[in-house]
C-alpha cells in the first residue's frame, strides 16, 4: 500500500555533476520548486506553481541531485503527525497503523521507506527531528541562519530552518554541506557554513566529550523511551564520553512560549493568502473583507484556522502584553539557560520525542495534547541552536530518537556525537 | 481557570479580525479548545523578567535594480487578472 509520502510525484533531473549526483531527493512541499506544484499541504495552494526555485533547490540542482517529488506535510507546517495535510495523512513505514510524525512526515517516511535517498524538511518547533525520530532516520535542525530560507513558504520566520533528513548521520551531514552558507536573498544568513565539511565530522570520535542531560526533558517521558535513551548514553560513555545531569527550569515554559510566538507570526504570514494574488478565490464578490474571509474559510483546514485565530488573539489589543510580550521574555530566559548549560558541557542530550509514534487519528481531537508532545524540541528553536535526532533503539518495535543539541554554529560536534550513537 | 473568558462571541470577533469565516460548529469547538489552550498559556505569567540580549544589527544592501519576475510570471498564479493587473472582488 502507498504511504502517501508524496503530494506531487514528479522527477526533475539535474544536468550538473556534483556531490549529490546519483542521489534522489524528496523536497518538502513548502519549499518552492520552479514549475513544480508547491501546495504546503493546503487546499488553498492546490494549484500553486512557483515561478522560481528556493535557494536550497538551486543548490540541490547544482550538486547534481535528482528531485523525485514534493513530500507530504502538515498543512503549512502546522502539526506533529502529518495528519493535517489536505492531501491525506502519511503512514509510518515502520508501522502503517501509526503516524510518521510531523510536520515533515512525508520527507521522513520517503527516506525510511527507500522512496528517496535523502530529503529536505523544515523545522519550526521540531518538524524535522520529530518525524526523523518516529520513522527511525536522522534529521538535523541547523543553527538559525546557517541555511537560506529564501523560497520557503513562511510559517514562523524567527523560528524555522530548512534541514536534511537521511538514513545515516554522514549522509545527513553531506546534504547539510550542500545547502549551508550565506545567501544575499536572505538577510538572516551568516558566513558560517560557506566552506563546511560536516560530513567528515561524522567520525564517531566522542573520547573526552562532555554531555549534559537536562532532567526536565527526561522526566515524564514514556518508560520505554527513557530506557532506550539511557542505554544510548551508556553506550556513548563506553566510547569515552561522560555525562552529567543539568537543570534548565526555563524549558518548562518553552511550549507555551513557542506556540504563542509561532501562532502570532503565522497569523501575520498567512494574511497573504487572500485568493487574489494566489490561493483559491472562491469567486465571491461584494465587500472585500467578506470575500477574503469566505475564501479563507474554504481554503484553510482546522489546525491552520486555529493557529491564525489564536495568533490574532495573542497580538490583539489587551492581550499583547499578557501573551506575546511574556513569550518573548520566556524565549530570552530559555536562551540564557542554554548559555549557562554550555559553559560546562559540549552538547546536551534528551529523548527527541517523549513518546513513541501515535496511532493514526489518535491525537486529532485534542490539539493541546498534540502541542505538549513538542516539549523536547521547541526549546532549541526558541534559542536558534542546532540539534540532531539520531535513532537510538526501539520500544515495543517502534523507533526511539536521541536528540543532541549543540552550541550556535557548532554543527560539527553534534554530528560527531550522533555518529558515535550509530556505532 | 483562566481569567480570560473565551465565549462564542469572542471567537467570532477574532475570526472577523483575522478574516476567516467560521461555521457555527467550528465556533463552538474553538471556544472550548481556546479556553484550554489559553489556560495553558497562562503559565507564562510565572516567567521572570529577563534581560534581553541586544545583538541585532541591520543587514543592508544597496538598493539597485536587478532582475526579478516578469509581469506574466508574477500574475501566473492569480485566478483573475485584467490588463496585466491582479483583479480583486468587485466593490458593489
Amino acid at each position: 500500500m502507498s504511504l502517501n509520502a508524496f503530494i506531487t510525484k514528479e522527477t526533475v533531473e539535474s544536468d550538473e555533476d556534483g556531490p549529490l549526483s546519483e542521489k534522489t531527493i524528496a523536497v518538502k512541499d513548502n519549499i518552492s520548486t520552479k514549475g513544480l506544484r508547491t501546495t504546503c499541504g493546503s487546499a488553498m495552494l492546490e494549484d500553486y506553481v512557483p515561478p522560481y526555485d528556493a535557494t536550497v533547490v538551486e543548490l540541490l540542482k547544482d550538486a547534481g541531485a535528482t528531485i523525485v517529488g514534493k513530500a507530504n506535510m502538515d498543512e503549512f507546517g502546522m502539526g506533529t503527525t502529518t495528519e493535517t495535510s489536505a492531501f491525506g495523512p502519511t503512514k509510518n513505514p515502520v508501522d502503517e497503523s501509526r503516524v510518521p510524525g510531523g510536520s515533515s512526515g512525508g520527507s521522513a517516511a520517503a527516506v525510511a521507506a527507500g522512496e528517496a535517498d535523502l530529503a529536505l524538511g523544515s523545522d519550526t518547533g521540531g518538524s524535522i527531528r520529530c518525524p526523523a525520530a518516529f520513522c527511525g532516520v536522522v534529521g538535523i535542525k541547523p543553527t538559525y541562519g546557517l541555511v537560506s530560507r529564501y523560497g520557503l513558504v513562511a510559517y514562523a520566520n524567527s523560528l524555522e530552518q530548512i534541514g536534511p533528513i537521511a538514513p545515516t548521520v554522514e549522509d545527513a551531514a553531506g546534504l547539510l554541506d550542500v545547502i549551508a552558507g550565506p545567501d544575499e536573498r536572505d538577510g538572516t544568513t551568516h558566513d558560517e557554513g560557506a566552506d563546511s565539511d560536516y560530513a567528515s565530522a561524522a567520525d564517531g570520535d566522542v573520547d573526552g566529550l562532555t554531555i549534559g542531560v537536562p532532567t526536565e526533558l527526561v522526566d515524564g517521558a514514556d518508560e520505554g523511551v527513557e530506557e532506550a535513551f539511557w542505554a544510548a548514553l551508556d553506550e556513548l560513555e563506553a566510547q569515552g564520553a561522560e555525562y552529567r545531569e543539568v537543570s534548565m527550569p526555563s524549558v518548562e515554559k518553552a511550549v507555551a512560549a513557542y506556540y504563542v510566538i509561532a501562532m502570532s507570526e503565522a497569523s501575520s504570514n498567512l494574511a497573504r493568502f487572500d485568493g487574489v494574488r494566489y490561493g483559491k478565490s472562491g469567486g465571491y464578490e461584494g465587500n472585500w473583507n467578506d470575500a477574503f474571509a469566505r475564501a479563507r474559510e474554504e481554503g484553510f483546514g482546522p489546525e491552520v484556522k486555529r493557529r491564525i485565530l489564536l495568533g490574532t488573539y495573542a497580538l490583539s489589543a489587551g492581550y499583547h502584553d499578557k501573551y506575546y510580550a511574556k513569550a518573548q521574555d520566556a524565549r530570552a530566559w530559555v536562551k540564557q539557560d542554554f548559555d549557562a548549560a554550555f559553559e560546562d558541557v559540549d552538547v546536551l542530550a534528551s529523548p527527541t520525542m517523549p513518546v513513541p509514534p501515535f496511532k493514526l487519528g489518535e491525537s486529532l481531537d485534542d490539539p493541546l495534547q498534540m502541542y505538549l508532545a513538542d516539549a523536547n524540541t521547541v526549546p532549541v528553536n526558541l534559542a536558534n541552536l542546532p540539534a540532531i535526532s539520531v535513532p537510538a533503539g526501539e520500544t515495543d518495535g517502534l523507533p526511539v530518537g536521541l536528540q543532541l543539541i549543540g552550541k550556535k554554529f557548532d554543527e560539527e560536534t553534534i554530528i560527531r556525537a550522533a555518529s558515535a550513537v550509530e556505532n | 481557570m483562566s481569567d480570560t473568558p473565551v465565549d462564542a462571541d469572542e471567537v467570532r470577533h477574532v475570526a472577523e479580525l483575522a478574516r476567516v469565516d467560521l461555521d457555527e460548529d467550528e465556533v463552538e469547538e474553538f471556544a472550548t479548545q481556546f479556553a484550554d489552550i489559553l489556560e495553558y498559556f497562562d503559565a507564562l505569567d510565572e516567567v521572570p523578567e529577563v534581560d534581553r540580549e541586544d545583538e541585532l544589527v541591520n543587514v543592508m544592501r544597496p538598493d539597485e535594480v536587478r532582475e526579478g519576475l516578469t509581469q506574466d510570471e508574477a500574475l501566473s498564479n492569480a485566478e483573475e487578472t485584467e490588463d496585466g493587473y491582479f483583479k480583486g472582488p468587485r466593490v458593489s
